[in-house]
């Protein structure tokens, strides 16, 4: 990839529960490039959303260590930059989108306050200026009738509608990337569409890099031009969108996409992974998708297998499978 | 009530509701009468012994109301509900729910709620056998361990508290319990929207399971389309309280007839990169509260025309136990 | 049923999370400070006798004295030994907290579960409620005290009728919240009575905050019934409580000092011990109670 826009770097973060430290991201590496649309893709305990929050430096600091790592952005390090500079950076730079539209937005503010609050800070503008654009962001995520709704609270609005609300406030200083934490989980199916369609729209538009979070595999086929899968707070496989869906390379990639309820198709039984998630205060020793693996090796239970290479920008944490993958094309 | 037992009547509806209706007075903030919102419009569908009802719907479509219409846990406001032959609407509604109530069970969404944290396992699941009443201490951990091993988990996990599990182990109890007097019809109200995927699918598989040994009859609630049909016989599909939609699953699936379930289709992602998904339907759901004159979906749907706007269009057979609500037709 | 039957290693069910709310609260500092307080002081209630000395006997010579070797806590007017009289005091007195909390808790947990439970009995309930919360707890205990006559059993009647609200209010709090749960649904669709929801479902999960109240209560009923026994409506003398003797030395509070002084810090520490107690408890039990991930 050609420089990218932002670089996280080994980052690990832990945080301190009732049964003791818990590493939720263990050495997690991306890049995302200009204008590129990245799908993190994981379950529950994957570490996917920590490692968005960490981005914008925005989890609990009483109950985490400090990550170690780099996240690199501008040719800076975020993680150490002063906090002065990194509100700058949050709803100037780089913005957030969360899951739940109906607690992210504050039931005391009109919407024009909230979408105004970043504009005010970031660029400086008085009130009625704030006001104006408020009304042109409003248009831009396509809430109908923008004039008149741009001074409702919140609880007047639909889900749908305060997620639109909540994306315009992310974009409003025109950041350089968005980071949507599973944005459409919370909606319908066909607002969740709609909402879809919007974000690939607004980033053509503004030329955004997206990192797209979410459990979704149709979500992410549909959105994602590159994807990362993460299990049990690692990165276990990263590939072009396509390439993924067709040829996993990772067992738990392709477990996931195998168990996961077809539309189109009938089954008489649903295909599973055995065994559940880890709970994420045990360690396991070796692969962490091993108790689960249809096809594990003994070496897999006792080292702890590194990311490997496995093609033009693919990257499987398998030895096992990245080395049998190699023999085909050989062959 | 196992399977194997087949009569002539084998295929009669156990489960009939016929112009359901169930209202809500919502009190307004500033004075004024009560709005009346009208969650469940004149829904009507059976269900056969040992087969799957699906219900899809999105938020407002009024699917979890009528489940827990479906069971007594809320009373309707008109129409009829016949359990097992019992009339459980209308006058002696109460008497005839009490005589089929040990038929019917519920299994409830959220795996963290639908346990009392202040009961061990073994008691959250002997709970309906405590309420029934009149069974010997034996027979009550006996039938408990049989229960559990039903859902596969440990015997051990009887002495344990919700807490210390899952949320797919904490679904497997609250399925336990449900079937501890052995029912015959199960509401399932998104039973698996609360669980990561890899765990959706077991879940999943051991309803089937179940079903096919024990006879059960379900009617699964759920907005994933997807989940629905790995487990559904016949799928019913509801928008603003309607039923908009009807047909066996097959059918509903590859040749849907009513516009909203073609769009709901259409707007599900696949795992598939190169599939091109057609433009979203715009739009939001209508609000149950004022509703306008005629057809519910007339705002959104792309072939309205003038007469959808003013008459509800009933639901009408096509052949085939394929029912829709739609002037189209 | 193979797949039902799986229970892979991974998915060990973890035996870490039992006993985890005793472990917090060993760990607690607040609660852990609290508990030794309460606890010392009700075993040097317990050990009363063991002193051999009879808090009530009067021995005129010894009247006034200052503490000493062989009085520790001095004597009183009477030449009762103080030390004696404030360790048989304290039997009464944490008695007396002990009953008026558990008291106030068992009446006021009736009234707030079957006002969540039962909307129409909730307006009349609460209503009555308000009326009792309206006049403060010392005033409304003192005006129940005066009416029921100088005794022991009147002083915790009228203390636990003043905070029976306040109890109330926090059991009706967590039962409406409980309510909504998904597992009273469950218990509904079973056939469940409300006698057993209110009982086996709103009440245990009440417990939390229906004990964290119950050890401020106990707090304040130490406290009140000294306040009762200052005006001498408390438990009749000569068997003494913290408050009785306080209220006996107050005449002799320049000379002598001491009389006040003793059962008056004891009163202090044993309702800071309660108050650390529970807020140790709060701390543990409240997030703990809310439905978690």
């Amino acid at each position: 990839m050609a420089v990218p826009l932002l670089e996280v770097d080994d980052l690990t973060v832990r945080f301190r529960t009732d049964a003791g430290w818990m590493t939720a991201v263990d050495r997690v590496s991306l890049a995302v490039g200009e204008g590129e649309a990245l799908g993190i893709v994981g379950e529950s305990g994957s570490g996917k959303s920590v490692t968005a929050l960490s981005i914008l430096r925005l989890h609990a600091a009483a109950t985490t260590r400090m990550p170690t790592g780099k996240i690199l952005y501008g040719g800076k390090d975020l993680l150490t930059l002063p906090t002065r500079e990194m509100r700058q950076i949050r709803g100037g730079e780089i913005a957030m989108i969360f899951q739940d539209p109906m607690s992210s937005l504050n039931p005391v503010l009109t919407i024009a306050d909230q979408i105004g609050e970043s504009l005010r800070l970031h660029q400086g503008v008085d009130h009625v200026t704030a006001r104006k654009r408020a009304i042109e962001l409003l248009d831009l995520v396509r809430i109908p009738d923008a004039a008149r709704r741009v001074d409702e609270y919140p609880h007047r609005l639909s889900g749908g509608m305060r997620q639109r609300v909540m994306i315009a406030i992310a974009i409003a200083c025109r950041p350089k990337l968005l980071i949507a934490d599973e944005p459409t989980t919370a909606l319908d199916v066909t607002i969740q569409a709609q909402i879809l369609d919007l974000l690939r729209d607004l980033q053509r538009e503004l030329g955004m890099s997206v990192i797209l979070i979410t459990h979704d595999m149709g979500v992410i086929a549909e959105f994602a031009r590159r994807v990362m899968v993460m299990y049990a707070g690692r990165v276990v496989e990263t590939a072009p969108v396509g390439q993924m869906f067709r040829r996993p390379v990772h067992p738990y990639t392709e477990g996931l996409l195998t168990a996961i309820p077809k539309l189109d198709v009938d089954v008489r039984r649903l295909p599973t992974i055995a065994g559940s998630i880890p709970d994420p205060t045990v360690v396991i020793p070796g692969c962490r998708y091993s108790p689960r693996c249809p096809q594990v090796q003994e070496s897999c239970r006792r080292d702890s297998p590194a990311l490997l290479p496995a093609g033009p920008e693919r990257e499987a944490r398998c030895p096992p499978r990245v080395a049998a993958m190699a023999k085909e094309t050989v062959a | 009530m196992s399977a194997a037992l087949k009569t002539d009547a084998a295929d009669a509806p156990i489960i009939r509701v016929r112009d359901l209706v169930k209202e809500f007075n919502v009190t307004r903030g500033r004075g004024g009468p009560p709005a009346i919102l009208r969650a469940v419009n004149h829904i009507s569908f059976d269900i056969r012994p040992g087969t799957t009802l699906g219900l899809v719907g999105e938020s407002g479509s009024g699917k979890s109301t009528t489940g827990r219409l479906l069971v007594g846990l809320i009373p309707a406001t008109s129409g009829e509900i016949s359990l097992f032959g019992e009339t459980i609407t209308g006058a002696d509604g109460e008497a005839a729910l009490a005589k089929v109530r040990s038929k019917l069970q519920f299994v409830f969404q959220d795996p963290h709620g639908s346990l009392n944290p202040r009961m061990r396992v073994g008691d959250c699941i002997a709970e309906p056998i405590d309420i029934a009443g009149g069974w010997s201490r034996k027979d009550r951990a006996d039938r408990v361990s049989e229960l559990l091993e039903t859902v596969g988990l440990p015997r051990a996990v009887a002495e344990r508290f919700p807490h210390e599990f899952s949320g797919g182990q904490r679904q497997r109890i609250g399925i336990a319990r449900a079937l501890a007097l052995r029912p015959d019809f199960v509401v399932c109200d998104e039973p698996v929207s609360a669980l990561d995927v890899s765990m959706q699918a077991q879940i999943i598989n051991l309803l089937l399971d179940l079903q096919e040994r024990l006879g059960l009859s379900y009617l699964f609630i759920a907005h994933d389309l997807a989940v629905v049909r790995s487990i559904a016989t016949d799928v019913v599909v509801m928008y603003a309280g309607a039923l908009v939609e009807q047909a066996p699953k097959r059918v509903l699936y590859s040749a849907p007839k009513h516009p909203y379930t073609q769009a709901l289709l259409d707007a599900v992602p696949r795992p598939d990169p190169d599939r091109v998904r057609s433009a979203a339907l715009g739009g939001e759901v209508p609000s149950i509260l004022n509703p306008l004159p005629g057809c519910a979906f007339a705002a959104r749907c792309p072939h309205v025309m003038d007469v959808c706007r003013q008459d509800r269009p009933a639901p009408r057979p096509t052949g085939e136990g394929h029912v829709v609500a739609c002037h189209l037709y | 049923m193979a797949e039902a039957t799986i229970l892979a290693s991974g998915e060990a069910i973890a035996a870490r999370r039992r006993f985890r709310v005793l472990r917090k609260l060993l760990h607690h500092r607040s609660f852990m400070a609290g508990f030794i307080i309460v606890a010392v002081m009700v075993i040097a209630a317990l050990c009363a006798p063991l002193t051999g000395v009879d808090p009530n006997q009067m021995r005129v010579r010894l009247r006034f004295r200052p503490p000493s070797e062989v009085n520790w806590f001095g004597t009183d007017q009477f030449g009762r030994d103080l030390f004696t009289r404030t360790l048989y005091g304290a039997q009464l007195s944490l008695w007396i907290g002990l009953a008026v909390a558990v008291l106030s808790g068992v009446v006021g947990a009736a009234i707030g579960v079957l006002s969540a439970q039962f909307r129409r009995l909730d307006s009349l309930l609460m209503r009555i409620m308000d009326a009792l919360m309206a006049a403060p707890a010392i005033l409304l205990a003192i005006g129940l005290g005066a009416a029921l006559g100088p005794q022991t059993h009147s002083v915790i009647i009228a203390l636990a009728v003043a905070y029976i609200p306040r109890t109330a209010r926090i059991v009706r709090a967590s039962a409406l919240v409980t309510r909504e749960l998904e597992f009273i649904e469950a218990a509904r669709v079973s056939g469940a009575s409300s006698m057993r929801i209110m009982f086996k479902h709103l009440l245990p999960n009440a417990s939390g905050p229906l004990l964290v109240q119950s050890t401020f209560v106990f707090a304040f009923a130490i406290l009140a019934e000294a306040a009762l026994s200052f005006i001498g409506i408390g438990p009749p003398p000569p068997a003494p409580s913290w408050g009785n003797i306080i209220a006996e030395g107050r005449q002799f509070a320049v000379q002598s000092w001491w009389i006040m002084l003793f059962p008056g810090f004891a009163i202090s520490l044993a309702a800071l011990g309660m108050n650390l107690l529970g807020d140790g408890l709060r701390d543990v039990l409240d997030p703990r109670l809310k439905v978690e991930s």
